[in-house]
């Protein structure tokens, strides 16, 4: 279900020299028009609909349709990612309603350290022991043939 | 010509791709690199926080030994693997990442990743190997620990990387172009990791419309690693080796939890369970048709049978293995009620994580799955390496984990360097060593790294690559704008031009070609030697008009590029199916004209393309066992 941008709801981002929709978009597809100041999906055959566009408009104007070759009309579903968890609505055909939360990190933003804070088991570049093994394996040493 | 400005870096490792083997590359050889004043530089077609097959998030994490609580040992993965992809596999390679992957694991935790923990504090299993997480912002996380541990001076975002720059029979770099403003990077390393992912859209996807990027592979992965190796002149493995997941239909929903934590079954259109009614087929295929797990591509040609005789729709059947999970708490309302509440939501977040389309086609087409069955189908084919495939380029293993048998085939020198000196791949990149998923991919990318600032120590000499080369691979690289820009008026419709042919009408050209006779979708994936040929045939007028590719903006100078780098994954893929005689892996793909497993075949198929010839070559390479 490709992704569609609502005009009324897109600022093009204040005009920023970087979208926030086309910064994230793996595909390279959002870009902006200029002319209007709007963001649109220039290649919806070759959406994904991974949702990083969604999740990252600060505006919430990016939305979902089906794909219309085998999706039926009518259904939504819409996230709201916060730091530490992401809620979700999913609509139905029928009109169902259904809610849920995820927990989506367990440590603040920006935090992560690449060692994890075990320390490196040895200096030699031959050994096949990791920078962070043996601790983060939790063993005492990398297992080999015996 | 297009007037682009070069930019030159200069680095010492060079890693190109910044998905999950790429993160665990960085993270290690940032490690490496300081402690011996070398420079490391990422490459990115998109952006880190959400570039790769992880881009959308995981619901698992499909490899963990558990090493450290005895649960397994490597030996168990070894065979697991071996198993599953018929008996071929590099057993010392899969070892490797099987003894280094939990520290991968416990890290992703440290970082942040919620991984589900039971009641006793032990990781919640999906199956033997899986663990279940909360995996919405799994890449964020590794790339986040991946940033820090590079700095992001050394990151490059939105550049494609478009093909290798070599030093005689070395790796010295490689080129690309940033897909944002007019640039040219050339990237000028000692050493160079390639982890750009595997490849879909070579072969005709089921939906044809808007659709059409709803494979189960992610869109943006096009065989730039294949092409990658293969231009550098590296052996490849595996590349018959292609993956077909069976998944929900058109959505691709996974169906992991559902077979493994729910025991759901899938049964056909007159409720038969294949699994039971086609048991006596898998004595073919013995011994694989014996073991447990029966081997995916077995179970995907039990389907496949029924299907082929009209029995489908295929069914998963949900309500019933809802219904069983829910059955032990019939006498207790309360606790029935909230048994049904955490299964919901469990089914739910497992496509909410991972396949959002598959949740808004559930909800487009009102399925609760605790009510009614789903539609289940088999995928067109892949490239993954890290998966269920096995194609990718061929590397050394480690030197300690070989036998006196193995040694001169498997080892020469740097763990996951590729035939081409400095030349190192992981994750999908590197071959015959399945089953290594995003964990894995991460712990190979880290093993390769580590490797590969040593080759660097111990062959520090500048890359030299001649100016008049690169010259030229600039304007190959560029012409396609020039072509656009030159002919686009001689008609009223830039698309149809007797000069030029658009990158998108192209890729639908090698997916006829792919799927009519290379075994896709509609060839209900058989195929034989007359059917490759005509094949091969129709891709060599492909490769002639290749040089007929042309782009309006730099968006589809990309996009031309992919094409060309998934018809290498093609050709690679061709000649090796056609190279093998026999049917070794049926539910994905079957050789009418050689319809059964041949002893003499247990063997690997490489192939390598030459570089100063333009010929290929097909090698036969011995597999050992190392493992009981
Ligand atoms: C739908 C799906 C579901 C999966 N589910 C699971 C699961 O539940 N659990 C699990 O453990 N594993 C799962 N996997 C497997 C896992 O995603 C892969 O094993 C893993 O991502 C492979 O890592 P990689 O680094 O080789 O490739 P990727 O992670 O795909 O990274 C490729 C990188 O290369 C970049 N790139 C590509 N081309 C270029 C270019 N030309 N120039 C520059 N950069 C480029 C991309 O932007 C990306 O950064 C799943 C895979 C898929 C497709
Ligand atoms: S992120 Fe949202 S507001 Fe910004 S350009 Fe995109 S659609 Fe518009
Ligand atoms: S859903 Fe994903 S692939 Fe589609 S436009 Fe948004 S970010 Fe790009």
């Amino acid at each position: 279900m490709p992704s569609y941008v609502i005009p009324d709801k897109c600022d093009g981002c204040k005009a920023l020299d970087k979208t926030a929709c086309q910064h994230i978009c793996p595909n390279d597809l959002m870009v902006l028009n200029k002319e209007i100041e709007k963001a649109y999906n220039r290649d919806v055959a070759m959406c994904w609909e991974c949702y990083n566009c969604v999740k990252i408009c600060p505006v919430q104007a990016i939305e979902m349709r089906g794909y219309a070759d085998f999706v039926p009309l009518g259904a939504t579903v819409t996230p709201m990612r916060g730091s530490d968890a992401i809620m979700w609505t999913v609509k139905f055909r029928n009109g169902t309603l259904k809610r849920f939360k995820f927990p989506i990190r367990t440590t603040p933003e920006g935090a992560a350290v690449p060692d994890g804070g075990w320390e490196t088991g040895t200096e030699n570049l031959g050994d096949p022991t990791l920078f962070s093994e043996p601790g983060s394996l939790g063993l005492d040493a990398v297992q080999t043939l015996k | 010509m297009a007037n682009f400005e070069t930019i030159t870096v200069k680095t010492d490792l060079l890693i190109v791709g910044g998905g999950m083997a790429a993160c665990g590359a960085a993270v290690e050889a940032a490690y490496w690199a300081k402690k011996n004043n070398l420079k490391v530089t990422l490459v990115d077609k998109a952006a880190m926080d959400r570039s790769g097959a992880v881009a959308m998030g995981l619901s698992a994490i499909n490899q963990y030994v558990g090493l450290k609580d005895g649960d397994n040992t490597l030996t168990d993965y070894v065979q697991y693997v071996r198993n599953d992809l018929m008996g071929v596999t590099r057993e010392d390679v899969v070892a490797n990442i099987a003894r280094h992957v939990d520290g991968s694991v416990h890290l992703f935790e440290k970082w942040g990743l919620p991984i589900w923990i039971d009641a006793d504090g032990k990781y919640v299993h999906e199956g033997r190997w899986q663990l279940m997480i909360n995996g919405e912002s799994y890449k964020v996380i590794v790339a986040e620990a991946a940033k820090n541990a590079m700095g992001i001076d050394n990151i490059y975002e939105r550049v494609f990387i478009t093909a290798p720059l070599m030093d005689g029979d070395r790796v010295a770099g490689a080129v690309g172009f940033s897909v944002r403003e007019e640039k040219f990077y050339v990237f000028l390393a000692k050493a160079v990791m390639v982890a750009m992912g595997g490849a879909v859209h070579v072969f005709k996807p089921r939906s044809a419309g808007e659709g059409l990027g709803r494979a189960w592979y992610p869109p943006w992965n096009s065989g730039s690693s294949a092409y990658f190796t293969l231009k550098a002149g590296a052996e490849m493995t595996c590349q018959e080796v292609r993956f077909i997941p069976v998944r929900f239909k058109d959505a691709y929903g996974p169906v992991g939890a559902w077979f493994l934590l729910f025991k759901s079954r899938a049964t056909n259109g007159i409720g038969e369970n294949y699994m039971q009614t086609r048991a006596d087929e898998l004595q073919k295929w013995v011994p694989y048709g014996k073991v447990k797990p029966v081997p995916a591509n077995l179970r995907n040609w039990l389907m496949m049978l029924d299907v082929m005789e009209g029995k489908g729709p295929i069914f998963m059947r949900t309500e019933e293995a809802i219904g069983n999970l829910a059955e032990q708490y019939k006498d207790d309302p309360k606790a029935y009620k909230k048994k049904m509440k955490e299964l919901e939501s469990e089914a739910w977040e497992d496509f909410l994580d991972m396949t959002i389309s598959q949740a808004l086609l559930w909800a487009a087409t009102n399925v609760a799955p605790e009510e009614k069955s789903s539609e289940i189908a088999a995928a067109e084919p892949y490239f993954i390496g890290s998966h269920s495939g096995a194609s990718g380029a061929w590397v050394s293993g480690p030197e300690d984990l070989q036998n006196d048998k193995t040694k001169a085939d498997y080892f020469w020198g740097y763990p996951n360097m590729t035939t081409v000196n400095g030349l190192f791949a992981a994750g999908d990149a590197s071959g015959a060593s399945s089953h290594k998923f995003s964990s894995g991919s991460h712990a190979e990318g880290r093993i390769g790294a580590k490797a590969a600032i040593k080759f660097i120590l111990d062959n520090n000499t500048e890359p030299n690559v001649d100016q008049a080369v690169i010259d030229g691979i600039k304007k190959e690289i560029l012409a396609p704008l020039d072509r656009f820009a030159e002919f686009s008026k001689n008609s009223t419709d830039p698309d149809i031009n007797p000069e030029y042919i658009r990158p998108k009408m192209f890729m639908f050209r090698l997916q006829k070609i792919m799927d009519e006779y290379a075994g896709g979708v509609t060839a209900q994936f058989m195929t034989s030697k007359a059917m490759l040929e005509k094949g091969m045939s129709l891709l060599d007028f492909l490769k002639e008009d290749s040089e007929k590719l042309a782009a309006e903006d730099l968006h589809e100078l990309m996009r031309a590029w992919e094409n060309v780098h998934r018809m290498w994954q093609a050709e690679a893929h061709v000649r090796t199916i056609l190279f093998r005689e026999e049917t070794r892996w049926p539910g994905y793909y079957y050789r009418s004209d050689f319809p059964s497993m041949k002893n003499d075949w247990k063997v690997f198929a490489n192939c390598k393309w030459n570089v100063a010839t333009g010929d290929w070559e097909m090698i036969k390479r011995p597999i050992h066992q190392i493992f009981a």
